[in-house]
């Protein structure tokens, strides 16, 4: 009878000697390597998923102009995901349309329909840095966050108002990429992206961003409905947030081709 | 406008019948303008202005139903010109159903489709009539009756076209400009078909990506778009008379996506008048981005016309045409076009400027330069020496 406490206790301090020795023998490049596939693989199975986005643009004066999309993206297994961006907002860009099937590494495929020539114009995707709609957020930002698009070196863990962060550190593989290093916290309850620090090529801290008001849909899949940017060189900052997220809306290879961005609303 | 219900009475009955329509049509955009245009050089002809401002508008109706499967669209537009009753015109460029199937689409009614990945001419892009009245760069168009069927497939897009109607060029009037210094009779045109506007014409495309490229292969069997000019004496005064051939081409656009560099080939070979002719037009444009220490992009232009149907046939015989696109990438979306085209074998000039920026959410405001330089008396330009412009304009969306 008394045995079994016992048994319990030692096995447990067995397994906490060994847990340690497995994170001892890690290297920072590992561990930072093993977060990042977590965070990924606690997203895989998603199917897809459609919102409503709306961007807040604020320059350093607080002079606002808001920015209305809609959203649709369709889980890809063993590549990049496939995802339409559809405008709505300013009127002259409304039917504007952007399909893009993105890559683990390569550049993505990306087309744009411009519904005033009725021409859908396949674009370079090279641009990784540049703004997106004249906003703080570069398209590396936004485009399918990929495990491969990255190099990872494990910081530190942290604490900040009782919640546990992972910190650690990723270098863009593409040299494309606007930034040298990527600062992420990362949550050790669900391994969600809180916040990211970008460090721009000359090394110098260029801007903050936060994910906020992380819901969760389908019983797994956490989403932020608000992603705050703030670029510290300019003042300006981006406000995003998303409405309306539904998933499972079964979705196909059909809805992102070129003729479904002719046709998209 | 009268004149135009009276060549065109299927327009009236069309705009009618979508008068009615309209109350159950969901959604609602479009935009309405106001454009005025100032010529540098007094005219060839007296009767035309100096300067002259219109106004448009261009709304845009759609409603799905059948989860998404059916869309009926109506697109009506509508100019009024100071001086010029041919630029004054009302077109219904887009009023057509259509039902989406699992793997196919059909369309029925006048509709606007764009083929083509080159910047300088549209050589293969021939499905729509021009508006020329609109603007010189031939990227406004009449809605093109026809029945289209697209059947999408693994290996690409094929699409099939019957257009039972032609629709004529636009062109300028007595008092408008730019124009030929005679104008252009719209009122007689002449067909080499004897069926006249009601040749059934035909198209197939054929268009699918490769992972870096994007192609397009088409025939085209009827009345040509372009037509030629056959002077009129007699009469009140002069006349060009619009010809229009029977025309069978054949095309291929191609697009390569390497980084920032687009290259870029249109090719089409055909027969009209009972001879084989080719044209092609091809070039590149490669993107400099972040230029300037800023977020703007800086795209460089360069494009290859030639055509053996030759000067008198087309301005794009034997011409190069480079130019630069800047993007500033602001919340205002500024940008600025900027192409010259030369004639390689005389050495005329063409310069375009097209500039636009947004002002709050609703208003865009729009700069255009027109000019022509260096033009020698045999370039089909040389009527055009003197029709050099600025243009602004300014158009609310909605």
């Amino acid at each position: 009878m008394n045995l079994y406490p016992l048994a319990r206790n030692t096995l447990i301090a067995l397994l906490a000697v060994a847990a340690a020795n497995a994170a001892f023998g890690q290297t920072p490049e590992e561990r930072g390597l093993e977060i990042a596939k977590e965070v990924e693989a606690r997203d895989e199975g998603f199917g897809d998923s459609s919102s409503v986005l709306t961007m807040i643009l604020r320059n350093r004066h607080g002079q606002e102009v808001t920015r209305q999309m809609k959203s649709r993206a369709l889980e890809v297994a063993d590549d990049g995901d496939k995802s339409m961006i559809i405008f709505e907002d300013p009127a002259d860009v409304k039917g504007t349309a952007l399909l893009t099937f993105s890559h683990k590494v390569d550049d993505d495929d990306q087309w744009l329909y411009l519904p005033a020539l009725k021409r859908v114009k396949r674009i370079s995707s090279s641009n990784k840095s540049g703004p997106f709609m004249g906003s703080e957020f570069a398209y590396e930002d936004l485009s399918s966050q990929e495990v491969e698009k990255y190099t990872y070196k494990y910081l530190r863990d942290e604490t900040v108002d009782g919640t546990d962060y992972f910190v650690i550190e990723r270098f863009p593989v593409d040299k494309k990429s606007g930034y040298t290093r990527q600062v992420v916290w990362i949550d050790q309850d669900e391994y969600r992206v809180r916040k990211i620090d970008f460090y721009d090529r000359k090394a110098s801290h260029l801007k903050t961003l936060e994910l906020e008001q992380y819901q969760r849909y389908l019983d797994k899949y956490w989403r932020p409905l608000r992603m705050h940017m703030v670029n510290h060189q300019t003042g300006k900052s981006t406000v995003l947030t998303w409405a309306e997220y539904k998933f499972r809306n079964g979705f196909s290879d059909s809805d992102f081709n070129r003729n479904s961005l002719q046709k998209a609303r | 406008m009268r004149a135009l219900y009276r060549r065109q009475p299927w327009l009236f009955l069309l705009l009618l019948l979508a008068g009615h329509a309209t109350p159950a049509l969901a959604e609602v955009s479009g935009d309405v303008g106001v454009e005025a245009r100032a010529f540098f050089h007094d005219p060839l002809d007296s009767r035309q202005h100096d300067a002259g401002l219109s106004i448009y508008v261009a709304p845009e109706f759609y409603t799905d139903w059948d989860d998404g499967d059916q869309r009926l669209v109506f697109a009506p537009f509508a100019r009024l010109d100071q001086h010029d009753s041919e630029r004054s015109h009302i077109d219904l460029r887009e009023f057509y159903w259509r039902r989406s199937f699992a793997s196919a689409e059909l369309a029925i009614g006048l509709r606007r489709v764009f083929w083509g990945v080159t910047e300088s001419r549209h050589l293969v892009d021939i499905i729509n009539q021009t508006d020329f009245v609109e603007n010189l760069d031939g990227e406004d168009k009449l809605g093109q009756p026809m029945i289209s069927l697209r059947l999408i497939r693994d290996w690409g897009n094929l699409e099939f076209f019957l257009m039972p109607y032609f629709r004529e060029r636009t062109f300028a009037g007595v008092e408008g400009r730019p124009r030929t210094r005679f104008t252009v009779d719209t009122d007689s045109p002449v067909f080499e078909s004897g069926a006249g506007e009601k040749h059934l014409d035909w198209a197939v495309r054929w268009n699918h990506y490769i992972g870096d490229f994007d192609v397009g292969v088409a025939h085209f069997s009827g009345t040509a778009r372009d037509p030629r000019f056959v002077p009129r004496f007699g009469g009140a005064e002069p006349a060009l008379v619009p010809y229009y051939d029977q025309l069978e081409q054949t095309s291929v656009d191609l697009q390569a996506t390497k980084g920032g560099w687009l290259w870029k080939l249109e090719l089409a070979s055909g027969e009209q008048r009972d001879q084989r002719f080719t044209a092609a037009v091809s070039g590149f444009e490669y993107t400099l981005y972040g230029v300037f220490e800023s977020a703007a992009d800086l795209g460089l232009i360069a494009e290859y016309q030639f055509d053996d149907r030759g000067a008198a046939a087309t301005p794009f015989n034997n011409d190069i045409a480079f130019g630069g696109r800047l993007a500033l990438n602001d919340t205002q979306s500024s940008e600025l076009l900027l192409v010259t085209g030369i004639d390689m074998d005389n050495q005329s000039r063409f310069t375009s400027v097209e500039g636009s920026r947004r002002f709050g959410q609703q208003y865009k405001g729009t700069l255009e330069i027109r000019l022509f330089s260096n033009v020698a008396e045999s370039d089909l330009f040389a009527d055009l020496r003197d029709d050099d412009y600025l243009e602004l304009s300014f158009a609310r969306f909605f």
